[in-house]
């Protein structure tokens, strides 16, 4: 694994679907229905059922977990939640591609990654940001 | 109504002890698609150099953000719950949650703000066993839509 400023790490491409959001709501404890209730979701002004923001948070930081292959070698990770990701009634469910480059070298042998999360083309987090602690 | 900034500071009572156990962290591992053996496989994460099982990076979610919502129930915060989205999300591991940790969650209000009548309240909660250790920093910025 080499580390220097722009070193592009694997592009991870998962599917979410329906039965991804619930089985998330069962193991996280997040039951808001806006995550499996068509029609709670339209009633709030949503498009549609979206993913929870914190699956999508879990989701990106395997693009990291996989490049280190250490998941203990993730120390900070931070997102901000731009854009829900809307989950179709359909056994494709949603895409999301994540995208991380080596954006700094600090201290210690640490190394701060920037992700770019999409689905549809579209960014749904910003200011995503992992430091890693390399092997 | 706007948040007050003499929010800023406020701390809340730790919560009750979670203990963190095994399967959950398993179940956890499964919904989020995390593979690795080090999160169901106690001789793999021993081989690993963990004590157990670790949870995966966002674990902490599952024990922090019930204790961030301990601000909204305070109603001298006075958001409008039913107008709250999750904004931001970060996590500071001091070392890795591990099946058998008891964890305590202590939150503290880090900001208070409104913005184009949107209310940012950013809680900070500080995962610690109940012996004392520092586990983990998560901080959860929650956004109360403006009315309008």
């Amino acid at each position: 694994m080499t580390a220097e400023v722009g070193t592009e790490l694997p592009e991870l491409v998962v599917r979410v679907t329906r039965a991804d959001l619930v089985r998330y709501a069962g193991a996280s404890g997040d039951f808001n229905p806006i995550h499996w209730n068509e029609r709670v979701a339209r009633e709030v002004g949503l498009p549609g059922v979206i993913a929870h923001g914190m699956l999508t948070m879990a989701l990106a930081a395997r693009a990291v977990t996989d490049w280190t292959g250490d998941p203990a070698a993730l120390l900070d990770y931070q997102v901000r939640f731009g854009r829900p990701v809307v989950v179709p009634d359909d056994d494709r469910g949603a895409e999301l591609t994540v995208r991380g480059t080596v954006a700094a070298l600090l201290d210690d042998g640490r190394v701060r990654v920037d992700l770019t999360v999409t689905s549809e083309g579209e960014k749904v987090l910003s200011l995503a940001r992992a430091v890693v602690r390399p092997g | 109504m706007a948040l007050d900034r003499a929010l800023v500071g406020r701390s809340y009572p730790p919560s009750a002890v979670y203990e963190v156990g095994r399967a959950k962290i398993a179940e956890f591992a499964a919904a989020v698609g995390a593979t690795d053996p080090v999160h169901h496989d106690v001789e793999a994460a021993r081989a690993a150099g963990h004590g157990d099982v670790i949870a995966p990076p966002t674990f902490a979610i599952v024990v922090s953000l019930e204790a961030a919502f301990v601000v909204l129930t305070d109603d001298e915060v006075g958001l409008d719950y039913s107008r709250v989205v999750h904004g931001e999300q970060k996590f500071a591991h001091h070392r890795p949650i591990r099946a058998g940790d008891r964890l305590v969650a202590t939150t503290t209000i880090d900001a208070a703000r409104t913005v184009a009548g949107n209310d940012l309240l950013t809680a900070r909660v500080e995962l610690a066993t109940a012996e004392g250790e520092p586990v983990c920093t998560a901080t959860s910025m929650l956004v109360a839509r403006g009315a309008a």
